[in-house]
């Protein structure tokens, strides 16, 4: 098994510095959840100059729409979601100091540029490992737009929340890399 | 005439909801189990890993394996000489996901309508298809289909003339394509011939064969194990990080078709492929 290293949020631009694509991460400390919609209220308070449910700098973000809780569960199965739908307004949130999503799946040009910019990191969380990942989620507690169920944004506290570096703040995309290295066609 | 009431159907729908979700089918335990032994890259291998210790923790608990519970697809045999009591039977299927989701704890993933998008909070209405067989049985099948993988599939309308060797570039390259989005190791339906929606319907179905199961004929047999050499060699690996482990099995079903065309899809499902059934016998009506 490949080397862990931990992190604990914030998620500040010195211990970005620490990480890159291939990256075997246990993330500990407060992340929030969003997806499609949520992504794209919080942009539109953006445009309004309304307040965003929570100051952006140096936090993470992970693109999670849980199942319903059981009774005596903290949240349920809370694997990542596509990331892809949320790149029309990642790169509006990055620059607000956004400095970590984790999602799966192949980001745009756009947001990569945003990383490099403002200095992000992309993590892919193990898609389908609802049951798993719900095990690292210490609490959880909505925060913004209860209206939208299982999209509404949550404030969870995770500990060892196993994730990989996917795209570092230079860029580099272990989507590519990786595949470039056992490609044999 | 033998009959079967649909509060039976109720009860078997809502029972196969749960189960799908929470309990991963034994032959893509094997599948993980094998790619373990096979798998070079270290990331692909601490994936593969994680996948089978969530599947654990699914089904100990109780509780979905994958956070989307998919749009209900169900696949419904009705025995032709069968009668069903007491209801609607596509109200009662209906009514079978309404309480898996609800009681199961399952995600309501449905929109009511695909421009407006307002959620319908229950999970219905399912995907059903109907087949008539003879007898007098009822035959239910449950396969719960997220999203993540379901946006990445395809369909070309090839020209004859692309041929087995067109047809097997566009599987190639709708995989490839696809990258890490459908949560691979991933199971490749692949549906050749007929018209247009008959290709996807049997790249759908091909979905519901055992992983390790190979078409009976050999001739397609061996595209299937070709097919699945060539995924492999794309180097996506588990969750898209790399690695040899990109596809689990390619499952392929053909159909005749016109002589201006040969349709090819692909429906690509997830690790979490899940799909659980059960035969109803009729009962003698009284
Ligand atoms: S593609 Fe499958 S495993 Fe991945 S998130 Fe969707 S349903 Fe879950």
């Amino acid at each position: 098994m490949s080397d862990v290293k931990r992190i604990e949020t914030p998620l500040t631009q010195e211990k970005l510095k620490t990480l890159k694509a291939g990256d075997n991460v246990l993330l500990s400390g407060v992340i929030y959840t969003g997806r499609d919609a949520a992504h794209k209220k919080m942009v539109e308070a953006l445009e309004q100059g309304l307040e965003l449910p929570f100051a952006m700098k140096d936090q993470v973000i992970y693109f999670v729409g849980p199942t319903p809780a059981k009774e005596g569960q903290v949240i349920g199965s809370a694997g990542p979601t596509t990331s892809g739908r949320m790149d029309a307004y990642s790169p509006k949130l990055i620059a607000q100091g956004l400095t970590g999503m984790i999602g799966k799946g192949l980001r745009s040009p756009e947001v990569i540029d945003a990383m490099k910019e403002h200095g992000a990191v992309y993590f892919g969380a193990i898609g389908g490992a609802g049951a798993l990942i719900a095990k690292r989620i210490v609490s959880a507690e909505v925060i913004a737009y209860p209206e939208l169920g299982p999209e509404a944004v949550r404030r969870l506290v995770v500990k060892d929340f196993p994730a990989i570096v996917i795209i570092d703040q230079e860029g580099t995309n272990l989507y590519e890399s990786g595949k470039a290295r056992y490609r044999t066609v | 005439m033998k009959e079967i009431h649909v509060d039976e159907i109720i009860s078997a729908i809502r029972t196969l909801c749960m189960e799908a979700n929470y309990n991963l089918s034994s032959d893509i335990m094997t599948g993980f189990q094998s790619a373990l032994k096979s798998e070079s890259s270290p990331l692909g291998l601490e994936v593969l890993e994680r996948l089978i210790e969530n599947a654990d923790i699914a089904h100990k608990e109780q509780v979905p394996m994958c956070q989307d519970t998919g749009m209900a697809v169900l696949f419904v045999e009705i025995g032709q000489d069968l009668h069903i009591a007491g209801g609607n039977l596509t109200d009662a299927l209906n009514e079978g996901v309404r309480q898996g989701y609800e009681q199961g704890f399952l995600r309501k993933s449905v929109v009511k309508d695909p421009f407006d998008r307002v959620n319908t909070g229950d999970n219905t209405p399912a995907i059903i298809h109907y087949d008539i067989v003879p007898g007098e049985a009822l035959r239910l099948i449950v396969a719960p289909k997220g999203f993540g993988s379901e946006n990445m599939g395809g369909l070309k309308m090839c020209k004859p003339s692309e041929g087995l060797a067109g047809a097997m570039d566009f599987v190639v390259d709708t995989v490839d394509r696809a990258g890490g989005n459908p949560c691979p190791p991933i199971i490749v339906g692949v549906g050749v011939g007929g018209t247009m929606e008959k290709s996807t319907f049997l790249a759908k179905k091909a979905l519901l064969r055992e992983v390790g199961i190979h078409n009976q004929d050999e001739r397609l047999a061996n595209i299937e194990k070709e097919l699945l050499e060539r995924i492999n060699r794309l180097g996506i690996g588990p969750q898209g990080f790399g690695g040899l482990t990109t596809a689990l099995a390619v499952n392929l079903e053909v159909y005749p078709t016109h002589i201006a065309g040969m349709p090819v899809s692909v429906n690509i499902g997830c690790h979490a492929t899940r799909h659980k059934e059960i035969t109803l016998q009729g009962r003698e009506s009284k």
